[in-house]
């Protein structure tokens, strides 16, 4: 296998040896630092010398909120998509394919379609009523683990879809009922997958921006919230960009936190 | 101990597709008995409905006399071991043993030394803390023994549990489950293979699986000397079958007549010869033909003769100037070695 690899690179000209590679790496290179890295630098640039932000009393409670709706939204779209991506797969009912069909579909979705569902069925003009839950952080909690369970059940469906049922059987023949299997067969096996479905809500879920303005959540300032409205509404923009620093850097923050602990927990 | 498995008159279907038909089969407390047959012929599918994966559409399976047709799997406490092993990858070899005990709730106290037990019966006791992949297929094959017998199953079922071995390690572990059986007089095992070697070499009984039916059932040697019918004679060994016919006169083959000692039963249109039981030259039962082929195995020679436009086989001791193709040969059986077989029972 590598052998081939190193026939092509040589034939390609991509021999680590050989002169040319720059030749071809330079391009992408170049594209990569004009397009992303420079506007990127800017941000930084102007970030510079405005720590005053920091001290305020708006930026600590959106910086507070945006990670623990994240990190709850994390938790219940594990436990949701968990539960649902059991159902689907291992128990036998009509349907069970067109459902795991119709959430590849649903992750196409735009994400404020959820909320405006959640608003007629739960807004003040809603189906059930008003509920004022929606304008506070649990509705926009409801709304993100609504949206984003399927990011969860996609990588799990396709985890189980391998999962050996003849282990599941000897378990069963052992004496061990669904549960134990549940606990001790499946879980192990879904951990990696549990790890991707997770660690990509986490990260979506802590740049949410869609789903927290359309709950039309006064209360609920998330960091991308926070960066809009200085930059959009109050023409702040150096204030704009150092809290987008930092909500870069607590995506990048706790993303590499969340995959150390799952490499720890084996998976 | 609930030893011993019966089926009554046991149907399983998909979506209305029979793929075991009215199964009627008894297998004694400590007996081995081998579900022989083609794949697609039932015998998974009648060992999974001891296991408690398929559910019957009628008819009851018993376990050691008590009815367990409704039972789920976890409560019918029968050992299972398939081909591919199904050990719990992420497990290691003793948790996989002591997984069947936990689930049974056995005394933590009782567990360490049921599983040493179990893995110094399969001899994997030295293994006892490695995972899964780091094994072999065989070692693996034993711990999934082990993990089974762990139980202490009244009933073993083994699907094809060496299918996926090669063939001398086949062999070794055929002799293993002959000596767990014998230390183990008490289980009943139900071995299902497409592999005759394997049942006639550990199975008390065998019964012979065909298109969802059981198409025959005896020992070994009963299936081997005078198979019923075809199928058995061809899935049972290999066999000579000839178109004969029977009538007053006698037995014909294309106008030579036969000499059988055994009595044809009704009306008989096949003859069944052994091709060990072929010799070359002069004898009773002369057959000229012309050869076909030639295969060297070592100890013996295969041969395939032409006789009248039917191939007949003959195993016969190593040759030291064997014939060649096209050369003219004389083949020879005695009475005693050849069956009749009823009409009709072909397999087509």
């Amino acid at each position: 296998m590598t052998e081939v690899v190193r026939r092509v690179r040589v034939r390609c000209g991509l021999s680590r040896s050989s002169p040319r590679p720059w030749g071809v790496a330079l391009p992408p290179v170049a594209f990569v630092a004009l397009f992303i890295l420079y506007p990127l630098a800017l941000v930084l640039q102007q970030s510079c010398g405005y720590a005053d932000v920091f001290t305020s009393e708006g930026f600590r409670h959106a910086l507070w909120t945006t990670v623990w709706l994240a990190l709850a939204s994390t938790v219940g779209c594990l436990a949701l998509g968990f539960a649902l991506a059991l159902v689907i797969a291992f128990v036998p009912f009509p349907g069970a394919k067109a459902v795991a069909r119709f959430i590849d579909v649903y992750l196409s979705f735009p994400s404020f379609l959820i909320t405006l569902a959640l608003l007629f069925i739960y807004g003040t003009t809603g189906i059930v009523g008003s509920f004022q839950f929606l304008t506070t952080p649990w509705g926009v909690l409801l709304a993100e683990v609504t949206y984003f369970t399927p990011f969860v059940m996609r990588p799990l469906l396709a985890a189980f879809s391998q999962l050996d049922t003849a282990q599941l059987e000897a378990a069963s023949s052992l004496g061990a009922r669904a549960p134990r299997i549940v606990r001790r067969i499946v879980l192990p096996e879904a951990l990696p997958a549990l790890a991707a479905g997770g660690s990509l809500v986490l990260v979506l879920s802590l740049n949410e921006f869609g789903i927290v303005l359309f709950t039309g959540a006064k209360g609920v300032t998330t960091l991308p919230m926070l960066v809009y409205s200085k930059a959009i509404l109050e023409s702040d923009y150096p204030g704009a960009c150092v809290v987008a620093v930092v909500n870069v850097l607590v995506s990048v923050g706790l993303y590499g936190l969340y995959r150390v602990v799952s490499r720890r927990a084996g998976a | 101990m609930n030893s011993g498995i019966r089926f009554d008159s046991v149907t399983v279907a998909y979506d209305g597709n029979v793929v075991l038909d009215a199964l009627d089969l008894t297998v004694e407390p400590g007996e081995v008995m081998a579900l022989l047959g083609p794949s697609g012929s039932g015998k998974t599918t009648a060992l999974r409905a001891v296991a408690g994966f398929v559910r019957p559409v009628s008819g009851r399976v018993f376990l050691g006399g008590r009815d367990v047709t409704d039972l789920p799997p976890y409560r019918r406490g029968v050992g299972m071991v398939v081909q591919q092993y199904a050990l719990f990858p992420h497990m290691r070899v003793e948790e996989n043993v002591a997984f069947g005990l936990k689930a049974q709730k056995v005394a933590k106290g009782e567990i360490r030394g049921r599983v040493a037990q179990a893995l110094d019966m399969t001899g994997m006791a030295a293994y006892a803390r490695r995972h899964p992949r780091e094994l072999s297929g065989g070692q693996q094959q034993r711990v999934a023994i082990a993990r089974a017998l762990a139980i202490r199953p009244g009933v073993l079922l083994l699907d094809e549990p060496l299918s996926a071995l090669d063939a001398r390690l086949r062999s070794g572990m055929l002799a293993e489950l002959a000596r767990l059986h014998r230390e183990l007089p008490d289980v009943s095992i139900l071995y299902v293979t497409h592999d005759q070697v394997e049942a006639l070499t550990l199975a008390d009984r065998i019964a012979v699986m065909d298109s969802a039916r059981l198409r025959a059932y005896g020992t070994p040697r009963e299936l081997y000397r005078s198979p019923s019918d075809e199928f058995t004679a061809s899935f049972v060994g290999n066999a000579n079958l000839l178109p004969v016919t029977v009538g007053e006169e006698g037995v014909f083959f294309g106008g030579r007549r036969i000499k059988v000692s055994g009595q044809a039963p009704g009306a008989a249109d096949t003859l069944c010869v052994r091709p060990h039981l072929v010799g070359l030259g002069d004898g009773p039962n002369q057959l000229e033909g012309r050869v076909s082929e030639v295969q060297w195995r070592g100890a013996t020679h295969r041969l395939y003769v032409d006789v009248d436009g039917h191939r007949v086989m003959a195993d016969v001791r190593e040759l030291k100037d064997p014939p060649s193709h096209g050369d003219a040969v004389t083949l020879h059986f005695a009475p005693d070695d050849a069956v009749l077989l009823a009409a009709g029972g072909s397999h087509d």
